[in-house]
């Protein structure tokens, strides 16, 4: 971006940049969440954000998202602002997210929370609802289903959220990401709390969803080996500021990531 | 074998040719029942079908969308009262019916406002009020409420031949089986599911695209709407309304049927229903005594059976499914 102030109608970010954060700040009365970030993600790319809890991750997450209004400076997603949208408005330009702690919809089936992702492309029609017409429903089921056999859910589409074992929960909240057909999708530690295993076979469906959706992903994860892997770049935050930016193995050497990560 | 061979099949109301016997048998029993019965059981019956209207309204909201509302009474009031005016100025019972919902579900979106901002026990005080309010209002407006004699309403006048009883009976059941259908059919759509959506994690809902203000509000017109049209109906069965009826203690029943019927249940709905327009009846003679039977059913249902009557159905249902190997 050569064009800076003054300018009324921001020319659109440079074809590639599929979203733009500039100067973001974030404060909760005295608290400075986010101080002065700005990150470019690339299509097609995939950028893991490192760093110490506390340290911003989750909050440049919210701010993304909608779920947090930032004190200043600009997100851009596809040319467009972000500020000051609603979070549901967020999702319909394209962008679906994965929370750290899991927030599903734990009453309800797995195959119901991935039609709730499913919501935003419904065409809405309240009589039909009312009057049990269907073809709607049928058509977004089949595109569920594609998630499901994706994400190997065949077994437990029909089982309650609230009983399935924590990895399991975990691949439904992947799912119905997915469902929403985002261009970008924001993961937030997607497998923290899983055995090894298990993480293998995130890593392989992260990598899948780049080449089989071609989704963007912005990545925050706690195993930086495994985002080393899955990451074209990384950028490492630390108390809201970003001290890093660059190819995994550098931000992973630099100096003030080492002082972040382990004290002097 | 059960089978599912096609997404229509799966998404279908009554799937199993054992459910839909059962379905047609219960019809039938339904529509065998004024003939069987006495007089006073099938005023009895009305008054269940009139009353499961308002407690799926109630379940919609509290059960499905998981706002909690004390405001019931208000609603149901201003049912009730602008079904009275308008069968008064001449409006047919069908065309009065529908206002009274339509006036209770503007009434709805109004109050639904403040569930934008409040949850759980806040909005429960802020509908409280509500509810309150409008009591008050009706108690002190004399144009509104008909003053100390209230409104009288017309009677419907029987067709088919049919006694005024019975008359009422299959209109009510008729009723009851309509808004059965369309509770069903709208908790299994998109809107059910944002409504659930919004009950499990509001947060996650948004982010999945659910408009929260959208929906909330739409769950508050919904379930006015519902107790509107249980108001109207009620009023249509007394003959004569007052606003001294439609007291908190009326919110509160209402409140009652949802948790002991079951919550997020459209049959649970009915069965709470039953449940406390039977327990007065059967505690007739010891009218102070239905309170603490309220009570202790509650406490009895949330420790024991958190799903409600409905819940026990579901366990005994599974029973008989899988007898006799168990």
């Amino acid at each position: 971006m050569t064009v800076h102030g003054g300018v009324k109608a921001t020319p659109p970010s440079p074809p590639g940049h599929l979203l733009e954060v500039r100067d973001l700040s974030l404060s909760f009365g005295g608290i400075t969440a986010l101080q002065d970030v700005a990150l470019v993600i690339a299509e097609g790319e995939t950028l893991a954000v490192i760093g110490p809890n506390g340290s911003g991750k989750t909050s440049l997450f919210n701010c993304i998202t909608g779920l947090y209004r930032p004190t200043a400076g600009a997100i851009r997603f596809r040319g467009r602002s972000l500020i000051g949208r609603s979070p549901d408005h967020v999702t319909r330009l394209g962008i679906a997210r994965t929370f750290q702690n899991l927030r599903l919809f734990h009453n309800m089936t797995v195959l119901d929370n991935l039609m709730v992702g499913r919501h935003l492309h419904f065409k809405k029609n309240f009589l039909g609802a009312l009057l049990r017409l269907r073809s709607e429903e049928i058509r977004h089921r089949r595109r569920c289903e594609e998630i499901i056999e994706f994400l190997d859910l065949e077994a437990i589409r029909k089982a309650r959220v609230a009983d399935c074992p924590y990895g399991v929960q975990k691949r439904v909240e992947l799912g119905r990401a997915l469902a929403t057909e985002p261009k970008l999708l924001l993961l937030d530690e997607p497998v923290s709390g899983l055995t090894q295993e298990e993480k293998e076979e995130f890593a392989y469906w992260i990598h899948e969803i780049r080449g089989r959706f071609s989704i963007t992903v912005l990545l925050v994860e706690h195993d930086l080996r495994l985002a080393s892997r899955l990451a074209h770049r990384m950028v490492a935050l630390d108390h809201g500021v970003k001290i890093a930016e660059g190819a995994p193995p550098e931000v992973r050497q630099h100096p003030d990531v080492l002082k972040a990560y382990l004290g002097e | 074998m059960d089978l599912v061979e096609s997404y229509r099949q799966d998404l279908a109301l009554a799937r199993t040719p054992v459910t839909r016997a059962l379905l047609a048998a219960l019809l039938v029993a339904l529509a065998m029942f004024p003939w069987v019965a006495a007089e006073h059981f099938v005023f009895l019956a009305t008054l269940v079908a009139l009353y499961s209207i308002g407690v799926m309204g109630q379940n919609i909201l509290i059960g499905y969308t998981g706002q909690i509302s004390f405001g019931q009474a208000g609603f149901l009031a201003i049912g009730a009262f602008a079904f009275g005016h308008l069968r008064i100025w001449g409006a047919p019972f069908l065309v009065a019916l529908v206002a009274a919902g339509g006036v209770a579900a503007l009434a709805g979106v109004v109050v639904g406002f403040p569930s934008l901002r409040l949850k759980g026990p806040y909005l429960a005080i802020a509908t409280l009020g509500f509810g309150v309010a409008v009591y008050q209002i009706f108690v002190n407006w004399e144009v509104l409420s008909g003053g100390r004699s209230g409104l009288a309403i017309t009677k419907l006048s029987p067709m088919f031949g049919l006694s005024g009883r019975r008359y009422e009976y299959y209109l009510y059941v008729l009723l009851l089986v309509g808004f059965t259908l369309a509770t069903y059919n709208l908790i299994s759509s998109y809107v059910g599911r944002a409504f659930a959506a919004i009950r499990d994690s509001d947060i996650a809902a948004e982010v999945n695209g659910v408009n929260l203000t959208r929906y909330k509000l739409l769950a508050f017109a919904i379930s006015s709407f519902y107790t509107g049209v249980h108001g109207a109906l009620y009023a249509q069965v007394l003959g004569h309304i007052e606003p001294q009826i439609f007291n908190i203690a009326e919110a509160i029943t209402l409140f009652v049927a949802v948790i002991i019927g079951g919550v997020a249940s459209v049959e649970g709905s009915i069965l709470g229903a039953a449940f406390v327009l039977l327990v007065p009846k059967v505690f007739a003679d010891f009218r102070e005594m239905v309170p603490i039977v309220y009570g202790v059913t509650i406490l009895i249902v949330l420790i024991f059976e958190p799903l409600g009557l409905y819940g026990r159905w579901l366990k005994a249902r599974l029973y008989f499914q899988l007898w006799p190997f168990r």
